[in-house]
Protein backbone atom coordinates (compact mmCIF):
# COMPACT_ATOMS: atom_id res chain seq x y z
CA UNK A 1 0.00 0.00 0.00
CA UNK A 2 1.11 3.72 -0.97
CA UNK A 3 1.63 6.01 2.17
CA UNK A 4 -0.56 8.25 2.13
CA UNK A 5 -0.16 12.13 3.73
CA UNK A 6 -3.26 12.17 6.20
CA UNK A 7 -2.08 8.77 8.24
CA UNK A 8 -0.09 11.29 10.67
CA UNK A 9 -2.16 10.92 13.69
CA UNK A 10 -3.40 7.21 13.00
CA UNK A 11 -0.68 6.77 15.79
CA UNK A 12 -2.49 8.05 18.80
CA UNK A 13 -5.08 4.52 18.24
CA UNK A 14 -1.62 3.00 19.45
CA UNK A 15 -1.22 4.75 22.08
CA UNK A 16 -3.44 3.06 25.05
CA UNK A 17 -2.47 -0.48 23.54
CA UNK A 18 1.45 0.29 24.46
CA UNK A 19 0.38 2.12 27.41
CA UNK A 20 -1.03 -1.00 28.72
CA UNK A 21 1.29 -3.57 27.44
CA UNK A 22 4.26 -1.84 28.35
CA UNK A 23 3.14 -0.91 32.05
CA UNK A 24 1.46 -4.15 32.53
CA UNK A 25 2.96 -6.74 30.37
CA UNK A 26 7.27 -5.73 29.43
CA UNK A 27 7.63 -3.71 32.82
CA UNK A 28 6.37 -6.95 35.01
CA UNK A 29 8.50 -9.43 32.88
CA UNK A 30 11.25 -7.62 33.64
CA UNK A 31 10.24 -6.68 37.06
CA UNK A 32 10.08 -10.98 37.63
CA UNK A 33 12.92 -11.52 35.85
CA UNK A 34 15.02 -9.08 37.95
CA UNK A 35 13.31 -10.39 40.99
CA UNK A 36 14.54 -14.23 40.35
CA UNK A 37 18.25 -12.97 41.40
CA UNK A 38 17.02 -10.83 44.72
CA UNK A 39 16.90 -12.63 47.75
CA UNK A 40 14.59 -13.15 50.50
CA UNK A 41 14.08 -10.52 53.44
CA UNK A 42 14.05 -12.09 56.76
CA UNK A 43 10.05 -11.41 56.97
CA UNK A 44 8.20 -10.48 53.79
CA UNK A 45 10.06 -8.82 50.96
CA UNK A 46 13.44 -8.72 48.96
CA UNK A 47 16.57 -7.69 49.32
CA UNK A 48 18.99 -6.26 46.91
CA UNK A 49 21.71 -8.11 46.79
CA UNK A 50 22.04 -10.69 43.29
CA UNK A 51 22.39 -14.04 43.65
CA UNK A 52 21.39 -17.27 41.72
CA UNK A 53 20.72 -19.04 44.78
CA UNK A 54 17.22 -19.20 43.71
CA UNK A 55 17.82 -20.61 40.37
CA UNK A 56 20.24 -23.65 42.34
CA UNK A 57 17.42 -24.16 45.00
CA UNK A 58 15.19 -24.88 41.52
CA UNK A 59 17.73 -27.84 40.95
CA UNK A 60 17.36 -29.25 44.45
CA UNK A 61 15.55 -32.41 44.17
CA UNK A 62 12.58 -31.32 45.61
CA UNK A 63 11.59 -28.69 43.01
CA UNK A 64 13.44 -30.25 40.07
CA UNK A 65 11.56 -33.62 40.87
CA UNK A 66 7.98 -31.06 40.55
CA UNK A 67 9.21 -29.69 37.43
CA UNK A 68 9.80 -33.06 36.25
CA UNK A 69 6.34 -34.27 37.30
CA UNK A 70 4.70 -31.44 35.88
CA UNK A 71 6.36 -31.82 32.91
CA UNK A 72 5.22 -35.42 33.04
CA UNK A 73 1.20 -35.04 33.73
CA UNK A 74 1.66 -32.17 31.00
CA UNK A 75 3.08 -34.37 28.26
CA UNK A 76 0.56 -37.51 29.34
CA UNK A 77 -2.32 -34.97 29.14
CA UNK A 78 -1.26 -33.28 25.81
CA UNK A 79 -0.48 -36.86 24.20
CA UNK A 80 -4.12 -38.02 25.55
CA UNK A 81 -5.48 -35.08 24.36
CA UNK A 82 -4.21 -35.30 21.22
CA UNK A 83 -5.25 -39.32 20.65
CA UNK A 84 -8.56 -37.93 21.98
CA UNK A 85 -9.20 -34.58 20.34
CA UNK A 86 -8.19 -35.07 17.30
CA UNK A 87 -10.63 -38.07 15.43
CA UNK A 88 -13.21 -35.94 17.25
CA UNK A 89 -12.19 -32.67 15.14
CA UNK A 90 -12.07 -34.72 12.45
CA UNK A 91 -14.88 -36.39 12.20
CA UNK A 92 -16.62 -33.31 13.10
CA UNK A 93 -15.87 -31.47 9.86
CA UNK A 94 -16.81 -34.34 8.23
CA UNK A 95 -20.47 -33.75 9.75
CA UNK A 96 -23.01 -31.95 7.35
CA UNK A 97 -23.66 -28.69 8.32
CA UNK A 98 -26.65 -28.71 10.34
CA UNK A 99 -24.67 -31.24 12.03
CA UNK A 100 -21.61 -29.19 12.22
CA UNK A 101 -23.63 -26.45 14.06
CA UNK A 102 -25.11 -28.77 16.40
CA UNK A 103 -21.83 -30.23 17.81
CA UNK A 104 -20.31 -26.79 17.86
CA UNK A 105 -22.83 -25.66 20.27
CA UNK A 106 -22.48 -29.07 22.40
CA UNK A 107 -18.78 -28.56 22.54
CA UNK A 108 -19.56 -24.92 22.77
CA UNK A 109 -21.54 -25.44 26.45
CA UNK A 110 -18.83 -26.93 28.31
CA UNK A 111 -16.13 -24.66 27.06
CA UNK A 112 -18.22 -21.72 27.85
CA UNK A 113 -19.40 -23.06 31.72
CA UNK A 114 -16.73 -22.13 34.48
CA UNK A 115 -13.52 -24.84 34.33
CA UNK A 116 -14.52 -24.88 38.34
CA UNK A 117 -18.17 -26.27 37.52
CA UNK A 118 -16.83 -28.56 35.17
CA UNK A 119 -14.15 -29.87 37.65
CA UNK A 120 -16.77 -30.05 40.53
CA UNK A 121 -18.94 -32.56 38.22
CA UNK A 122 -15.90 -34.87 38.36
CA UNK A 123 -15.48 -34.78 42.17
CA UNK A 124 -19.21 -36.32 42.50
CA UNK A 125 -18.15 -38.54 40.13
CA UNK A 126 -14.50 -39.75 41.30
CA UNK A 127 -15.06 -39.35 45.39
CA UNK A 128 -15.09 -42.28 47.75
CA UNK A 129 -18.92 -43.79 47.05
CA UNK A 130 -19.18 -41.42 44.17
CA UNK A 131 -20.90 -42.21 41.05
CA UNK A 132 -18.01 -44.63 39.60
CA UNK A 133 -17.83 -46.58 42.48
CA UNK A 134 -21.23 -46.60 42.68
CA UNK A 135 -21.27 -48.27 39.21
CA UNK A 136 -18.14 -50.63 39.19
CA UNK A 137 -19.61 -51.89 42.74
CA UNK A 138 -22.76 -52.19 41.12
CA UNK A 139 -21.78 -54.30 38.26
CA UNK A 140 -19.70 -56.30 40.34
CA UNK A 141 -16.35 -55.05 39.17
CA UNK A 142 -15.05 -54.03 42.22
CA UNK A 143 -16.53 -54.42 45.71
CA UNK A 144 -15.15 -51.83 47.94
CA UNK A 145 -14.56 -47.86 47.22
CA UNK A 146 -11.61 -47.27 44.84
CA UNK A 147 -10.78 -43.62 46.40
CA UNK A 148 -10.01 -42.39 43.04
CA UNK A 149 -10.57 -38.73 44.05
CA UNK A 150 -7.23 -37.07 44.99
CA UNK A 151 -5.01 -39.14 42.98
CA UNK A 152 -3.00 -38.99 40.10
CA UNK A 153 -5.47 -40.44 37.46
CA UNK A 154 -8.10 -38.31 38.65
CA UNK A 155 -5.72 -35.62 37.92
CA UNK A 156 -5.14 -36.46 34.67
CA UNK A 157 -8.76 -36.84 33.65
CA UNK A 158 -9.08 -33.08 35.11
CA UNK A 159 -6.75 -31.56 32.85
CA UNK A 160 -7.79 -33.57 29.73
CA UNK A 161 -11.06 -32.58 30.30
CA UNK A 162 -10.28 -29.01 30.67
CA UNK A 163 -8.52 -29.13 27.77
CA UNK A 164 -9.98 -31.18 25.23
CA UNK A 165 -12.01 -28.93 23.67
CA UNK A 166 -8.94 -26.50 22.33
CA UNK A 167 -7.56 -29.81 20.89
CA UNK A 168 -11.16 -30.23 19.11
CA UNK A 169 -11.64 -26.52 18.21
CA UNK A 170 -7.95 -26.53 16.73
CA UNK A 171 -8.34 -29.53 14.83
CA UNK A 172 -11.66 -28.90 13.40
CA UNK A 173 -11.00 -25.39 12.10
CA UNK A 174 -7.73 -26.98 10.15
CA UNK A 175 -9.88 -29.69 9.08
CA UNK A 176 -13.10 -28.25 7.96
CA UNK A 177 -10.53 -25.78 5.41
CA UNK A 178 -9.02 -29.17 3.79
CA UNK A 179 -9.68 -29.99 0.47
CA UNK A 180 -11.11 -33.35 0.32
CA UNK A 181 -10.38 -33.63 -2.65
CA UNK A 182 -7.16 -34.28 -2.54
CA UNK A 183 -7.50 -37.40 -0.48
CA UNK A 184 -10.43 -38.34 -3.04
CA UNK A 185 -7.25 -37.94 -5.62
CA UNK A 186 -4.71 -39.95 -3.65
CA UNK A 187 -7.17 -42.89 -3.12
CA UNK A 188 -8.31 -42.51 -6.98
CA UNK A 189 -4.31 -42.40 -7.57
CA UNK A 190 -4.29 -46.14 -5.90
CA UNK A 191 -3.01 -45.31 -2.58
CA UNK A 192 -4.96 -47.08 0.71
CA UNK A 193 -7.08 -45.02 3.01
CA UNK A 194 -4.10 -45.24 5.84
CA UNK A 195 -1.89 -43.68 3.21
CA UNK A 196 -3.93 -41.63 2.35
CA UNK A 197 -4.83 -39.99 5.73
CA UNK A 198 -0.74 -40.07 6.35
CA UNK A 199 0.62 -38.29 3.43
CA UNK A 200 -2.40 -35.83 3.15
CA UNK A 201 -5.08 -35.82 5.79
CA UNK A 202 -2.07 -35.74 8.43
CA UNK A 203 -0.16 -33.48 6.86
CA UNK A 204 -3.28 -30.83 5.87
CA UNK A 205 -4.23 -30.63 9.40
CA UNK A 206 -1.13 -30.77 11.07
CA UNK A 207 -1.31 -26.94 11.62
CA UNK A 208 -4.45 -27.31 13.91
CA UNK A 209 -3.02 -30.59 15.65
CA UNK A 210 0.26 -29.24 16.69
CA UNK A 211 -1.64 -25.62 17.71
CA UNK A 212 -3.98 -27.96 19.71
CA UNK A 213 -0.64 -29.61 21.38
CA UNK A 214 0.40 -25.80 21.97
CA UNK A 215 -2.81 -25.14 23.55
CA UNK A 216 -3.18 -27.88 25.65
CA UNK A 217 0.43 -28.42 26.65
CA UNK A 218 1.34 -24.72 27.72
CA UNK A 219 -1.50 -24.48 30.06
CA UNK A 220 -1.12 -27.96 31.46
CA UNK A 221 1.72 -26.75 33.16
CA UNK A 222 0.64 -23.93 35.19
CA UNK A 223 -3.58 -25.32 36.11
CA UNK A 224 -2.49 -25.88 39.20
CA UNK A 225 -6.24 -25.63 40.73
CA UNK A 226 -7.09 -28.87 38.89
CA UNK A 227 -4.14 -30.58 41.07
CA UNK A 228 -5.06 -28.93 44.06
CA UNK A 229 -9.34 -30.11 43.88
CA UNK A 230 -8.70 -33.36 42.40
CA UNK A 231 -5.06 -34.30 43.53
CA UNK A 232 -5.39 -32.63 46.68
CA UNK A 233 -2.24 -32.17 48.71
CA UNK A 234 -0.23 -35.52 47.01
CA UNK A 235 -0.10 -34.44 43.33
CA UNK A 236 2.21 -30.99 43.31
CA UNK A 237 2.76 -29.06 40.16
CA UNK A 238 5.41 -26.34 39.49
CA UNK A 239 2.05 -23.87 39.33
CA UNK A 240 1.41 -25.23 42.92
CA UNK A 241 4.90 -24.81 43.98
CA UNK A 242 4.58 -21.24 42.90
CA UNK A 243 1.48 -20.51 44.33
CA UNK A 244 2.43 -21.99 47.66
CA UNK A 245 5.67 -19.56 47.32
CA UNK A 246 3.68 -16.80 47.44
CA UNK A 247 0.73 -17.04 49.43
CA UNK A 248 2.51 -19.98 52.37
CA UNK A 249 6.20 -19.04 52.06
CA UNK A 250 6.06 -15.93 51.33
CA UNK A 251 9.37 -16.40 49.31
CA UNK A 252 8.59 -13.94 46.29
CA UNK A 253 12.05 -14.10 44.77
CA UNK A 254 11.52 -18.16 44.55
CA UNK A 255 8.80 -17.81 42.97
CA UNK A 256 10.15 -15.60 40.61
CA UNK A 257 12.73 -17.53 39.42
CA UNK A 258 10.16 -20.74 39.11
CA UNK A 259 7.80 -18.48 36.80
CA UNK A 260 11.03 -17.61 35.01
CA UNK A 261 11.98 -21.16 34.11
CA UNK A 262 8.68 -22.26 33.48
CA UNK A 263 7.83 -18.67 31.04
CA UNK A 264 11.39 -20.52 29.27
CA UNK A 265 9.92 -23.35 28.32
CA UNK A 266 6.79 -22.30 27.31
CA UNK A 267 8.13 -19.87 25.22
CA UNK A 268 10.55 -22.28 23.39
CA UNK A 269 7.53 -24.54 22.77
CA UNK A 270 5.61 -21.79 21.28
CA UNK A 271 8.88 -20.57 19.00
CA UNK A 272 8.82 -23.83 17.86
CA UNK A 273 5.96 -24.19 17.10
CA UNK A 274 6.33 -20.92 15.28
CA UNK A 275 9.47 -22.19 13.45
CA UNK A 276 7.72 -25.49 12.44
CA UNK A 277 4.78 -24.12 10.95
CA UNK A 278 5.42 -20.24 9.98
CA UNK A 279 1.98 -18.89 11.31
CA UNK A 280 2.07 -15.65 13.01
CA UNK A 281 -0.06 -16.82 16.17
CA UNK A 282 -1.25 -19.88 17.51
CA UNK A 283 -4.27 -21.17 15.52
CA UNK A 284 -6.98 -22.13 16.84
CA UNK A 285 -7.18 -19.17 19.83
CA UNK A 286 -9.35 -17.09 18.64
CA UNK B 1 -20.34 -47.44 2.76
CA UNK B 2 -22.84 -47.31 5.49
CA UNK B 3 -20.99 -48.61 8.34
CA UNK B 4 -18.26 -46.16 7.79
CA UNK B 5 -20.14 -43.10 7.97
CA UNK B 6 -21.84 -45.05 11.34
CA UNK B 7 -18.40 -45.68 13.35
CA UNK B 8 -16.97 -41.92 13.42
CA UNK B 9 -21.14 -40.76 14.76
CA UNK B 10 -20.36 -43.22 17.86
CA UNK B 11 -17.15 -41.96 18.70
CA UNK B 12 -18.38 -38.10 18.66
CA UNK B 13 -21.66 -39.38 20.74
CA UNK B 14 -19.90 -41.13 23.22
CA UNK B 15 -16.73 -38.21 23.54
CA UNK B 16 -19.70 -35.80 23.82
CA UNK B 17 -22.13 -37.97 26.24
CA UNK B 18 -18.44 -38.43 28.69
CA UNK B 19 -18.01 -34.35 28.69
CA UNK B 20 -21.39 -33.82 29.62
CA UNK B 21 -21.38 -36.46 32.49
CA UNK B 22 -19.85 -34.75 35.23
CA UNK B 23 -22.07 -31.71 34.06
CA UNK B 24 -25.20 -33.61 34.51
CA UNK B 25 -24.49 -35.11 37.67
CA UNK B 26 -23.99 -31.97 39.10
CA UNK B 27 -27.30 -30.34 38.02
CA UNK B 28 -29.46 -33.77 39.46
CA UNK B 29 -27.57 -33.75 42.61
CA UNK B 30 -28.64 -29.97 42.84
CA UNK B 31 -31.90 -31.36 43.41
CA UNK B 32 -31.66 -33.74 46.13
CA UNK B 33 -32.27 -33.89 49.24
CA UNK B 34 -29.55 -35.79 50.94
CA UNK B 35 -26.76 -33.55 52.18
CA UNK B 36 -24.03 -36.67 50.71
CA UNK B 37 -24.28 -36.25 47.02
CA UNK B 38 -23.69 -39.84 46.04
CA UNK B 39 -27.04 -40.99 47.89
CA UNK B 40 -30.67 -39.86 46.11
CA UNK B 41 -32.99 -39.08 48.73
CA UNK B 42 -35.86 -37.36 46.96
CA UNK B 43 -36.16 -33.99 45.29
CA UNK B 44 -36.06 -30.47 47.02
CA UNK B 45 -35.71 -27.04 45.59
CA UNK B 46 -34.39 -26.46 49.41
CA UNK B 47 -30.80 -25.99 47.88
CA UNK B 48 -31.66 -23.42 45.68
CA UNK B 49 -33.51 -21.14 48.62
CA UNK B 50 -30.04 -21.76 50.61
CA UNK B 51 -28.47 -20.43 47.51
CA UNK B 52 -30.70 -17.48 46.83
CA UNK B 53 -30.19 -16.17 50.78
CA UNK B 54 -26.47 -16.50 50.85
CA UNK B 55 -25.20 -12.91 50.99
CA UNK B 56 -21.77 -13.42 50.12
CA UNK B 57 -22.54 -15.02 47.16
CA UNK B 58 -24.73 -12.51 45.80
CA UNK B 59 -22.07 -10.16 46.43
CA UNK B 60 -19.31 -12.16 44.83
CA UNK B 61 -21.60 -12.41 42.11
CA UNK B 62 -21.98 -8.53 42.02
CA UNK B 63 -17.93 -8.03 41.83
CA UNK B 64 -17.76 -10.59 39.23
CA UNK B 65 -20.22 -8.88 36.86
CA UNK B 66 -18.51 -5.79 37.16
CA UNK B 67 -15.45 -6.68 36.92
CA UNK B 68 -16.37 -8.53 33.82
CA UNK B 69 -17.90 -5.93 31.88
CA UNK B 70 -15.41 -2.94 32.91
CA UNK B 71 -12.61 -5.09 31.77
CA UNK B 72 -14.30 -6.05 28.58
CA UNK B 73 -15.21 -2.83 28.07
CA UNK B 74 -11.74 -1.58 28.23
CA UNK B 75 -10.56 -4.30 26.17
CA UNK B 76 -12.76 -3.73 23.44
CA UNK B 77 -12.09 -0.30 23.12
CA UNK B 78 -8.03 -0.60 23.92
CA UNK B 79 -7.86 -3.82 21.67
CA UNK B 80 -10.00 -2.62 18.73
CA UNK B 81 -8.05 0.87 18.60
CA UNK B 82 -4.66 -0.88 18.87
CA UNK B 83 -5.56 -3.75 16.11
CA UNK B 84 -7.05 -0.84 13.57
CA UNK B 85 -3.23 1.21 14.50
CA UNK B 86 -1.09 -1.88 13.42
CA UNK B 87 -2.85 -2.82 10.78
CA UNK B 88 -2.63 0.52 9.38
CA UNK B 89 1.20 1.29 10.29
CA UNK B 90 3.52 -1.59 10.10
CA UNK B 91 6.80 -0.79 11.72
CA UNK B 92 8.75 -2.93 13.90
CA UNK B 93 8.02 -1.10 17.17
CA UNK B 94 4.70 -2.36 16.54
CA UNK B 95 5.28 -5.47 15.68
CA UNK B 96 7.19 -6.00 19.44
CA UNK B 97 4.40 -4.56 20.95
CA UNK B 98 1.69 -6.66 19.03
CA UNK B 99 3.73 -10.17 20.21
CA UNK B 100 4.08 -8.84 23.76
CA UNK B 101 0.79 -7.92 24.45
CA UNK B 102 -0.26 -11.19 23.66
CA UNK B 103 1.82 -12.76 25.59
CA UNK B 104 -0.39 -12.84 28.37
CA UNK B 105 -2.48 -15.48 27.01
CA UNK B 106 0.34 -17.34 26.06
CA UNK B 107 2.21 -17.72 28.92
CA UNK B 108 0.49 -19.99 31.94
CA UNK B 109 -1.85 -17.81 33.50
CA UNK B 110 0.19 -18.79 37.00
CA UNK B 111 3.09 -16.76 35.79
CA UNK B 112 1.03 -13.76 34.59
CA UNK B 113 -0.68 -13.55 38.80
CA UNK B 114 2.52 -13.97 39.90
CA UNK B 115 4.23 -10.91 38.10
CA UNK B 116 0.77 -8.52 38.43
CA UNK B 117 1.25 -9.68 42.44
CA UNK B 118 5.12 -8.86 42.46
CA UNK B 119 4.45 -5.58 40.35
CA UNK B 120 1.17 -4.30 42.39
CA UNK B 121 2.97 -4.71 45.83
CA UNK B 122 5.95 -2.67 43.87
CA UNK B 123 4.33 0.30 42.75
CA UNK B 124 2.25 0.27 46.24
CA UNK B 125 -1.57 -0.40 44.42
CA UNK B 126 -3.91 -1.22 47.11
CA UNK B 127 -5.26 -4.86 46.01
CA UNK B 128 -9.04 -4.73 44.81
CA UNK B 129 -11.50 -4.00 42.25
CA UNK B 130 -8.85 -2.01 40.76
CA UNK B 131 -5.90 -4.34 40.66
CA UNK B 132 -8.64 -7.07 39.68
CA UNK B 133 -10.11 -4.91 36.47
CA UNK B 134 -5.91 -3.87 35.34
CA UNK B 135 -5.42 -7.66 35.55
CA UNK B 136 -8.16 -8.74 33.62
CA UNK B 137 -7.89 -6.11 31.18
CA UNK B 138 -4.54 -6.93 30.43
CA UNK B 139 -5.49 -10.55 29.24
CA UNK B 140 -8.86 -9.65 27.67
CA UNK B 141 -7.44 -7.49 25.51
CA UNK B 142 -5.47 -10.43 23.05
CA UNK B 143 -8.94 -11.94 22.50
CA UNK B 144 -10.34 -8.75 20.52
CA UNK B 145 -7.31 -8.01 19.33
CA UNK B 146 -6.51 -11.51 17.60
CA UNK B 147 -10.09 -11.31 16.57
CA UNK B 148 -10.04 -7.88 14.93
CA UNK B 149 -6.53 -7.79 14.06
CA UNK B 150 -7.83 -11.11 11.46
CA UNK B 151 -11.30 -9.46 10.30
CA UNK B 152 -9.01 -6.49 9.40
CA UNK B 153 -6.78 -8.48 7.07
CA UNK B 154 -9.93 -10.74 5.81
CA UNK B 155 -11.28 -6.66 4.99
CA UNK B 156 -12.29 -5.43 1.58
CA UNK B 157 -10.78 -1.91 1.79
CA UNK B 158 -12.29 -0.38 -0.91
CA UNK B 159 -15.28 0.87 1.13
CA UNK B 160 -12.51 2.64 3.16
CA UNK B 161 -10.96 4.10 -0.28
CA UNK B 162 -14.22 5.10 -1.78
CA UNK B 163 -15.91 7.23 1.82
CA UNK B 164 -12.44 8.71 2.00
CA UNK B 165 -12.66 9.41 -1.92
CA UNK B 166 -16.15 11.03 -1.24
CA UNK B 167 -14.70 13.51 1.32
CA UNK B 168 -15.33 11.26 4.28
CA UNK B 169 -13.05 12.63 7.11
CA UNK B 170 -10.82 9.58 8.51
CA UNK B 171 -12.71 9.54 12.04
CA UNK B 172 -16.10 9.64 10.18
CA UNK B 173 -14.62 7.03 7.59
CA UNK B 174 -13.55 4.70 10.92
CA UNK B 175 -16.94 5.27 12.59
CA UNK B 176 -19.25 4.58 9.23
CA UNK B 177 -17.39 2.15 7.32
CA UNK B 178 -14.58 0.25 9.45
CA UNK B 179 -16.69 0.02 12.71
CA UNK B 180 -19.46 -1.58 11.47
CA UNK B 181 -17.43 -4.61 9.51
CA UNK B 182 -15.29 -5.34 12.15
CA UNK B 183 -17.92 -5.29 14.89
CA UNK B 184 -18.74 -8.81 14.66
CA UNK B 185 -15.09 -9.71 15.55
CA UNK B 186 -15.29 -7.19 18.13
CA UNK B 187 -18.43 -8.55 19.67
CA UNK B 188 -16.74 -11.93 19.36
CA UNK B 189 -13.91 -11.03 21.42
CA UNK B 190 -15.88 -9.52 23.74
CA UNK B 191 -17.86 -12.51 24.26
CA UNK B 192 -14.43 -14.43 24.80
CA UNK B 193 -13.31 -11.92 26.77
CA UNK B 194 -16.18 -11.86 29.27
CA UNK B 195 -16.27 -15.73 29.36
CA UNK B 196 -12.49 -15.52 30.30
CA UNK B 197 -12.82 -12.83 32.82
CA UNK B 198 -16.24 -14.34 34.78
CA UNK B 199 -14.02 -17.50 34.72
CA UNK B 200 -10.89 -16.36 36.43
CA UNK B 201 -9.63 -18.15 39.32
CA UNK B 202 -5.87 -18.39 38.65
CA UNK B 203 -5.25 -14.80 38.27
CA UNK B 204 -7.34 -13.65 40.23
CA UNK B 205 -6.90 -15.05 43.53
CA UNK B 206 -3.14 -13.64 43.28
CA UNK B 207 -4.74 -9.72 42.63
CA UNK B 208 -7.82 -9.74 44.34
CA UNK B 209 -7.59 -7.99 47.86
CA UNK B 210 -9.24 -9.73 51.36
CA UNK B 211 -12.36 -7.38 50.99
CA UNK B 212 -12.84 -8.44 47.73
CA UNK B 213 -13.92 -11.95 46.14
CA UNK B 214 -15.49 -12.75 42.92
CA UNK B 215 -17.55 -15.78 42.08
CA UNK B 216 -14.99 -17.93 41.23
CA UNK B 217 -12.66 -17.73 43.89
CA UNK B 218 -15.86 -17.86 46.13
CA UNK B 219 -16.73 -21.45 43.80
CA UNK B 220 -13.49 -22.47 44.79
CA UNK B 221 -12.45 -21.87 48.47
CA UNK B 222 -16.14 -23.45 49.01
CA UNK B 223 -15.31 -26.56 46.75
CA UNK B 224 -11.91 -27.02 48.82
CA UNK B 225 -13.81 -27.37 52.10
CA UNK B 226 -16.11 -30.20 50.44
CA UNK B 227 -18.41 -30.96 48.28
CA UNK B 228 -22.20 -29.34 49.24
CA UNK B 229 -25.29 -29.47 47.23
CA UNK B 230 -25.55 -25.50 47.16
CA UNK B 231 -22.74 -25.48 45.36
CA UNK B 232 -24.18 -27.64 42.98
CA UNK B 233 -27.48 -25.39 42.94
CA UNK B 234 -24.54 -22.35 42.24
CA UNK B 235 -23.34 -24.54 39.03
CA UNK B 236 -26.46 -25.07 38.32
CA UNK B 237 -27.94 -21.74 37.70
CA UNK B 238 -24.51 -20.72 36.20
CA UNK B 239 -25.09 -23.90 33.49
CA UNK B 240 -28.36 -22.01 32.53
CA UNK B 241 -26.97 -18.45 32.17
CA UNK B 242 -24.19 -20.03 30.16
CA UNK B 243 -26.94 -21.81 27.95
CA UNK B 244 -29.13 -18.86 27.53
CA UNK B 245 -26.12 -16.44 26.69
CA UNK B 246 -24.84 -19.01 24.28
CA UNK B 247 -28.26 -19.19 22.40
CA UNK B 248 -28.64 -16.09 22.46
CA UNK B 249 -25.14 -14.70 20.84
CA UNK B 250 -26.26 -17.63 18.42
CA UNK B 251 -29.44 -15.70 17.69
CA UNK B 252 -27.58 -12.73 16.82
CA UNK B 253 -24.98 -14.79 14.74
CA UNK B 254 -22.27 -13.15 16.49
CA UNK B 255 -20.95 -17.09 17.69
CA UNK B 256 -22.76 -18.68 14.90
CA UNK B 257 -19.61 -20.30 13.53
CA UNK B 258 -16.49 -21.58 14.81
CA UNK B 259 -14.46 -18.98 13.04
CA UNK B 260 -15.00 -16.51 15.91
CA UNK B 261 -13.07 -19.29 18.09
CA UNK B 262 -10.90 -20.60 15.79
CA UNK B 263 -8.97 -18.41 14.00
CA UNK B 264 -10.31 -18.58 10.41
CA UNK B 265 -9.48 -17.20 7.09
Amino acid sequence: MKTKPQRSKLWLTLIPLYAITILFVLFPIIYMVVLSFMSRAKVWGIELDVTINNYKKILEPLYLNTFVESFKLAVISTLLVALIGYPFGYFMAKLSAKWKKRMMLLIMLPFWTSALIRLYGWIIVFRSNGTLDKILMGLHITDKPLKLLYSYPAVAVGMIYALLPFMILAVYSSAEKMDWSLVEAATDLGASRFTAFRTVTLKLTMPGLLSGIVLTFVPSMGLFFIADLLGGNKIVLVGSVIQEQLTKGRNLPFAAALSVVLMVLTTLIISIYRKVTHAEDVEGLI
Amino acid sequence: MKNKTKLPNIYLGIITFIMYVPIILTVVYSFNTSRITSIWGGFTLDWYKVLFQDHDIGIALRNSLILAVISCFLAAVIGTLGAYGMAKIKTKPNQIIGYLSILPIMIPEIILGMVFLAVFSFIGLPFGLTTLIIAHTTFCIPYVLLNVKARLVGMNRSLEEAALDLGASKIRTFFDITLPLISPAIWSGVLLSFAMSFDDVVISIFVTGPQVNTLPIKIYTKMKTGVTPEINALATVMLLATIILIFASYQVGKVGNHKKISKGE
